[in-house]
């Protein structure tokens, strides 16, 4: 089932046994770019890239993408860049999971955001969305189509941060301009 | 001391009159094979079990237990027997768990009448078997040795006992018959209480010995255990509240109740390290996997409907065990084990230090913020301000503590279980499996330089293994501490090259020996030169006899002393070349076979090579460069540094770099081409993934052991009696 947020919904990630969220993945997928005929290989491929960015207190501490793939602290793991996309089957492209269990204790928030690296707007991109998915049960607690997004190139896609014990989400759905996740850092501090 | 094996791994006896302790999760049958020379079984006659429990030299238990002691006297078995094989099976139609994956790892030591433990196995990695064998004591040039097995069966006892060498026949009938006495005797005894429902999928910390067994509900069998039928040890029990951290993998929230629609659940306290793939077994893929929601369509099967029957592999000791890793062989495991603990490390302290950081500048900002407007510096705001900050600094920094300690103390726990079980290649000199050596009949995968650590957990020592053959060579560097703090750039420790399992030398990062009084100069090159020697000592024990030729070039025979073990032993083929002639005939020796081999490997004409020529592995210790070295000798040092590693021409230089200066920077490169190692404790290693500084100390042999000469005694000792039958071979 998935859950389409609205800008600025929060979603408390306790479970409903009373237990909290200790593990999130975020999930990227789009469809690739359709092959052009005879030469096929010279397509110019959709590459979206999917970042994690850790803030202690409004400070960008630590980030995750596809030049650094682990944070430091070993918490939140990207699995690998994908440059072309898939079938555009609801699959994940790319995905980052977050061990809430482990995030250092001076991180208080982390903000997920998508690039496109090629250029191409979210208009010109098939099937394409990101989602954030509890990881223990499978269970996918937000979904953003971002086909049809608009003439963006990026999007600040929501953020986990503690509250009390545990940890809560949050939808943003800002969507921005950038290559990568520095060009969108300055756009998400409004957020924190 | 007790070796703690790993599947596959074996172990000397000391004695011949042991005991074989057996504690399993639930009620449990023991029995005995005793097989020939050739594996094979003279019969029914050759297996002690509960229906005919006594054979010569050995007496297995009548009943099914949770714990069982077998006494076994090797003197006394006929001399026909050469393997004795201990294995278990869950019992049928009494209770209990039905798979071995449902209930704790059975923990399998042999010990001495008194008590003492002489090694111990867990059989970790057993979900669908009934039946399994799990160590066995065998005969090895009139010298007893035990063996962890752990093979487990799906097809239990009867495809146990023929994969034994029975007959089907003989060892269906003989199943069934052991399963009877079994029952019978349960009959008379006091029943075992099944494991409570609702049991948790986890399983209750695998018993392990010593300091690191978990303060949880399983007890590490102790000597007063009873051996009669225990209670099973409830599973379910609520996680003790006082129960440390280090325990706590299974009582982690991560862990959701089984539920038939969700997958296996995940640990995530290593997202990188798990159990090993389950490795193929015989008859396991057969296995019918019991399905806790079906009701049990007779009553006369209570073991299909037990709740604690867990879908397989969904059940995990909590307690760490040395072999916790992926790999295809016990060694692959323990270094991949290794490696995980080094790199959990270094990112549990990369959050630490980062959240001190952090801490650190906020309190800084916040006092900033206060002192800013001087208006206010004064009152009693301020000071409430200052106070503020103040406190908030020590909480965060509290926290992090707290977070660091937890993670110490389970990676402190998985040490204390990890370095007794490594292999002599990865062990510490002071280990005792030293004393057990035999030459190894296989390649070394790594080897141990030496161990690691960081100053905020200076007792937790991480092994340092590096892979063999070696893809550069070592130095080490004789100079005084002082000149440790050169200017020299660090050679790229963030970016570059990953090579040499991501270990990268941090030039001038140096941090001096910590805490000790600075040594002077000529106890640093005295140190220097025995850690070369220790090393090459390591080396060979951990080759195959003749597989690895060391060579040694010591101009000035500054170094006789320290090479007098090397040289007593036979292990250098040559006295140490001296002056500046040997220095020549070495090194255009050595040149002259990376040229013919590398020919040969381009060309793919192996065959081609001259017969003279040495196939070995070859380990070159420069002794006192650059003394005694001319030009042309720099360069063919500098070709073999680049050239011989990719063909087998290792360098192991013992050098100061500041005496080489006169060369100017022409040198760099070779420095650089060589790993850096110190023969005091120095900051100088920068791991691959955050790039911290970690503390090197080089493995030394303890003070006054005289295990490095037995074991190139032993190795002499195998070179007389099968080097020379190998040399002619080729």
């Amino acid at each position: 089932m998935s859950v389409n947020l609205s800008k600025g919904q929060g979603i408390s990630l306790a479970k409903s046994d009373g237990g909290t969220l200790t593990a999130v993945r975020m999930g990227l997928g789009w469809r690739s770019a359709p092959r052009r005929g005879l030469f096929g290989s010279r397509t110019r491929e959709i590459d979206l890239d999917a970042s994690a960015v850790l803030f202690a207190d409004k400070q960008p501490m630590d980030v995750v993408f596809f030049q650094h793939l682990i944070s430091d602290d070993g918490s939140v793991r990207h699995t690998g860049d994908n440059v072309v996309g898939g079938a555009g089957q609801g699959g994940d492209d790319e995905a980052i999971l977050v061990d809430l269990s482990r995030v250092p204790v001076h991180i208080d928030q982390i903000v997920f955001t998508v690039n496109s690296f090629t250029g191409q707007t979210f208009a010109e991109v098939q099937d394409a969305f990101c989602r954030l998915v509890d990881e223990t049960t499978g269970q996918e607690l937000a979904r953003y189509t971002l086909t049809g997004g608009g003439d963006y190139t990026a999007q600040i896609m929501s953020k986990v941060h503690r509250s009390g014990s545990g940890w809560q989400m949050t939808a943003i759905g800002e969507p921005s301009e950038g290559r990568t996740f520095k060009d969108v850092v300055p756009a998400i501090l409004p957020y924190l | 001391m007790t070796a703690e094996l790993v599947r596959g791994q074996n172990h000397p006896l000391d004695r011949t009159r042991v005991e074989i302790r057996i504690a399993a999760g639930g009620p449990v049958v023991a029995g005995v094979t005793l097989a020939d020379e050739r594996g094979g079984l003279a019969g029914a006659e050759a297996v002690a079990h509960p229906g005919a429990p006594r054979r010569d030299g050995v007496e297995v238990p009548r009943q099914a237990a949770a714990e069982h002691r077998i006494a076994v006297d090797l003197d006394a078995l006929p001399a026909a027997v050469h393997r004795v094989s201990v294995l278990l099976a869950l019992p049928v139609g009494i209770g209990g768990p039905a798979v071995f994956g449902a209930a704790a790892a059975p923990f399998v030591a042999v010990t001495g009448l008194d008590g003492t433990e002489l090694a111990s196995y867990t059989l970790v990695d057993l979900d669908a078997e009934t039946a399994v064998v799990a160590v066995e004591l065998y005969r090895r040039q009139g010298a007893w040795k035990v063996r962890a097995i752990g093979q487990g069966y799906a097809g239990g006892l009867a495809a146990l006992l023929q994969d034994q060498g029975l007959p089907q026949a003989t060892g269906t009938g003989l199943a069934s018959e052991i399963q009877e006495a079994v029952r019978s005797g349960h009959a008379r005894s006091v029943p075992v209480p099944t494991a409570s429902p609702g049991a948790s999928s986890s399983r209750h910390p695998a018993a392990s010995p010593g300091p690191a067994a978990s303060p949880g509900p399983a007890a590490p069998p102790g000597p007063a255990a009873p051996p009669g039928p225990a209670a099973p040890r409830d599973p379910a029990a609520p996680s003790d509240p006082t129960a440390p951290s280090d325990s706590a993998a299974s009582s982690d929230p991560a862990v959701p109740p089984i539920s038939a629609a969700s997958p296996g659940p995940v640990d995530y306290r290593h997202p990188k390290r798990r159990t090993s793939p389950p490795q193929p077994r015989q008859g396991a893929p057969a296995a019918p996997s019991p399905t806790p929601a079906t009701p049990a369509p007779a009553p006369a099967s209570p073991p299909a409907s037990t709740p604690t029957a867990a879908p397989p592999g969904e059940a995990r000791p909590a307690g760490p065990v040395a072999g916790d890793a992926a790999g295809r062989t016990p060694e692959e495991r323990l270094y991949n084990q290794v490696w995980g603990m080094f790199e959990d490390l270094s990112r549990t302290v990369a959050a630490y230090r980062s959240a001190m950081d952090f801490a650190q500048s906020r309190l800084a900002k916040e006092l900033d913020a206060v002192n800013a407007d001087p208006r206010n510096r004064m009152g009693a705001a301020a000071e409430a301000a200052r106070a503020a900050a103040h406190d908030k600094h020590a909480r965060l920094a509290a926290q992090a503590r707290e977070v660091l300690d937890r993670d110490l103390a389970q990676l402190t726990a998985e040490a204390e279980v990890v370095e007794p079980a490594l292999p002599p290649a990865f062990a510490a000199w002071s280990s005792p499996v030293w004393q057990g050596y035999r030459p190894p009949e296989e390649y070394p995968t790594a080897v141990r330089l030496g161990d690691l650590r960081l100053p905020e957990c200076p007792d937790l020592r991480i092994p340092m293994l590096v892979r063999l053959p070696m893809n550069r060579g070592l130095w080490i560097d004789s100079g005084r501490p002082e000149t440790f703090t050169g200017a020299e750039t660090a050679d790229g420790a963030f970016g570059s090259a990953f090579d040499l399992d991501g270990l990268e030398g941090l030039d001038g990062l140096g941090g001096g020996p910590d805490g000790t009084e600075p040594l002077d100069a000529a106890e640093v090159r005295r140190r220097a030169v025995d850690t070369a020697v220790t090393l090459a000592a390591r080396l060979l024990a951990a080759h195959p006899v003749g597989e690895l030729t060391v060579h040694v070039i010591d101009p000035a025979g500054s170094a006789a002393p320290a090479l007098a073990p090397l040289l007593e032993t036979g292990a250098l083929r040559e006295p140490p070349a001296t002056g500046a002639q040997g220095v020549t005939a070495v090194l255009g020796e050595l040149t002259r076979r990376v040229d013919l081999v590398q020919m040969a490997v381009r060309n793919q004409a192996a065959e081609a090579l001259p017969p003279d020529l040495d196939t070995a592995e070859q380990l070159l210790i420069v002794h006192d460069f650059p003394h005694g070295f001319d030009d042309r000798a720099v360069n063919q040092l500098r070709y073999l540094a680049d050239e011989g590693p990719s063909v087998g021409v290792h360098l192991l230089m013992v050098a100061d770099r500041s005496e080489a200066r006169e060369y100017g920077p022409v040198l760099d490169p070779l420095w650089r081409s060589l790993l850096r190692v110190t023969p005091v404790p120095d900051a100088h290693l920068a791991d691959p993934w955050v790039g911290h500084a970690w503390t090197y100390e080089p493995s030394r042999v303890p003070d006054g052991s005289r295990v490095l000469r037995k074991v190139l005694g032993d190795l002499a000792e195998a070179r007389r009696s099968q080097g020379h039958s190998r040399t002619r071979e080729r």
